[in-house]
């Protein structure tokens, strides 16, 4: 079976349903898309992340009511180096979409989407923890599987495997 | 983790309540969880779970790994349920590769995933009923535990750590009267769950203890992430096998047990009627096992025949070659989503085109699950604190990683 190359042209896209509805509400929310291997990327606005996940949450047609999980990439030395990622499931329809958010690597911060998803509670202080992504408004932002006075965060690519000696 | 101090972030809200450190060496946190609780004489006012003591950094490890060496590391994040994790991982890897797998090796990834179902419930099952008291049920579960721990090392060389399936496939054909074991084993199980619901189901003293015990809502339920058989016993009818089908579960039929009420009952029962289900898909697969290869015709990708390596140059090079430097994977990022016995436990891995893979992350659902304890316990009783633990099922190996 070959892999078919993935389509990010926004054109061909916007049928799909979550990328119509933030075309939809406002162009500037989305930065780019991606359908490869039969899921749905969705690169939004830093500041729109938010409003975007609401809309996708609460919009009929959308209706992507579950928060899978939320993660985070270090791609070390790009500009902007860190993409949080949100994994999001419709119960309903039975469908996944992801979506990324592109941060640069100095002093990453993003808003917490804890008041929309209690749930992303635990997965924004992992991301916290392990790649030193700030979420702001988060109720309890700490370290969550690190001891509170660990230095450094494991998960990002310039800290070494074996840790430091 | 703020096991540093000895009272993390709690301020005594009045006199009258009183800090109680519950774990991580607690022999009904399953584990080593370390729940911090306010109580108000016998009612508990706040409760704070603290993890990370089982982190092992398991994320970054694989960064380090070939993608094939990732496979037995997957075994031991939820030590219950290997063979999941190893299904998981081989799923995610595949999609990467756009690698197609023959049937014989889904049907028996099919039976060998519901078995391991049956191993972790049982599991569950034993413990969760000891924490409240009723010490014949662990001794019944472990003993057919130990008869699917069997079938394992029969199959795979292992009994609990057993890496049996791998991307492209199942390591080795089953043994010669492996399906005669199974399906002796299928056949007696479900008058052993009869067993195991004669000893609590009716029983009292259990009723009294779960029922109306740690309620869940569904909302609550949906909103904190929550999955697998704590979200159907609040009454969300969602199971992964059945809704996004992945390596051929659309071939089977089987119902998904759902209950309302939300308590440790419903979420015993949910569990208990999944045995069932469980034992009826194996049924299927011993029924329809298709002929055929194990593993994808992959050469690069997949290991050769013992046979083969040892009298075709081809072979023996591809081996080499697999075992030396990896094999490299397309550039992207896939999430891959299966049912676990405790609920969604998804794989999310980015590969940079390398051979080894550039992110791996674990959606763990016990993590999720985790989060739903202070609803659940927050104006209850301290002493259903460990009946709310057992039955959202969780697995510290799986939250820490």
């Amino acid at each position: 079976m070959a892999l078919a190359p993935a389509i990010t042209d926004l054109e061909q896209l916007k049928s799909h349903p979550a990328l119509a509805c933030l075309l939809g509400w406002n162009p500037a929310s989305v930065e780019g898309a991606k359908f490869d291997r039969e899921e749905m990327t969705i690169y939004a606005g830093r500041a729109y992340l938010r409003e975007a996940c609401m809309l996708l949450k609460n919009d009929p047609t959308c209706d992507f009511s579950y928060l899978s999980d939320v993660t985070c990439v270090d791609w070390l030395p790009e500009e902007p180096r860190f993409e949080v990622i949100y994994h999001l499931f419709s119960i309903a329809k039975k469908e996944r979409v992801r979506l990324k958010v592109r941060l640069s690597g100095d002093s990453p911060a993003i808003e917490s989407i804890t008041s929309i998803w209690p749930g992303a509670n635990y997965g924004e202080r992992e991301v916290y923890d392990l790649f030193g992504v700030r979420f702001t408004g988060h109720p309890y932002l700490r370290r969550l599987l690190m001891p509170e006075d660990w230095e450094g965060h494991p998960l990002r690519k310039d800290y070494p495997v074996e840790g430091y000696r | 983790m703020g096991h540093l101090t000895a009272l993390p972030d709690i301020e005594f809200a009045q006199d009258k309540t009183m800090i109680l450190n519950m774990g991580p060496q607690h022999p009904s946190t399953h584990g080593v969880l370390r729940v911090i609780l306010e109580i108000d004489g016998e009612n508990i006012v706040r409760i704070m779970p603290d993890i990370g003591y089982l982190h092992t950094g398991i994320e970054k490890t694989c960064e380090a790994k070939f993608y094939h060496q990732v496979v037995p590391l997957t075994d031991r994040i939820d030590y219950l349920c290997p063979l999941t994790n190893n299904l998981c991982y081989a799923l995610a890897v595949e999609k990467l590769l756009g690698l197609e797998i023959p049937p014989k090796a889904q049907w028996l990834r099919v039976m060998m995933n519901e078995l391991t179902r049956i191993n972790s419930h049982l599991v569950w099952l034993g413990t969760h009923a000891m924490d409240i008291g009723a010490m014949t049920v662990f001794l019944y579960c472990f003993r057919e535990r130990e008869e699917i721990l069997r079938l394992f090392e029969a199959i795979s060389g292992q009994r609990m750590m057993t890496s049996y399936f791998r991307i492209g496939g199942v390591a080795l054909e089953p043994p010669l009267d492996f399906f005669d074991r199974v399906r002796k084993f299928a056949d007696i199980f479900p008058s052993k769950v009869d067993e195991y619901e004669n000893l609590l189901t009716g029983n009292p003293i259990w009723v009294m203890r779960t029922k109306g015990v740690a309620k869940l809502t569904a909302e609550d339920a949906l909103a904190l992430g929550a999955s697998g058989p704590t979200l159907r016993g609040s009454g969300v009818d969602i199971d992964l096998r059945r809704d996004n089908p992945y390596t051929g579960y659309e071939n089977f039929k089987f119902k998904v047990p759902t209950a309302t009420e939300g308590d440790v009952f419903a979420r015993y029962m949910c569990r208990v009627a999944e045995l069932r289900e469980s034992i009826g898909i194996v049924k299927q697969a011993l029924d329809g096992m298709p002929k055929g290869p194990i593993k994808a015709d992959a050469p690069k990708v997949v290991l050769p025949d013992r046979e083969k390596m040892k009298t075709q140059m081809e072979a023996l090079i591809y081996h080499f070659k697999i075992v030396t430097e990896g094999f490299t994977v397309p550039e992207g990022e896939v999430y891959q989503a299966v049912e676990s016995p405790r609920g969604e436990m998804g794989y999310y891995i980015v590969s940079d085109g390398s051979a080894k893979p550039y992110r791996v992350h674990m959606r763990s659902a016990c993590l999720a699950n985790l989060q739903t304890l202070p609803k659940l316990c927050e104006g209850r009783l301290l002493a259903d604190v460990v009946a709310a633990i057992g039955s959202i099922d969780i697995v510290l190996g799986e939250i820490d990683r």
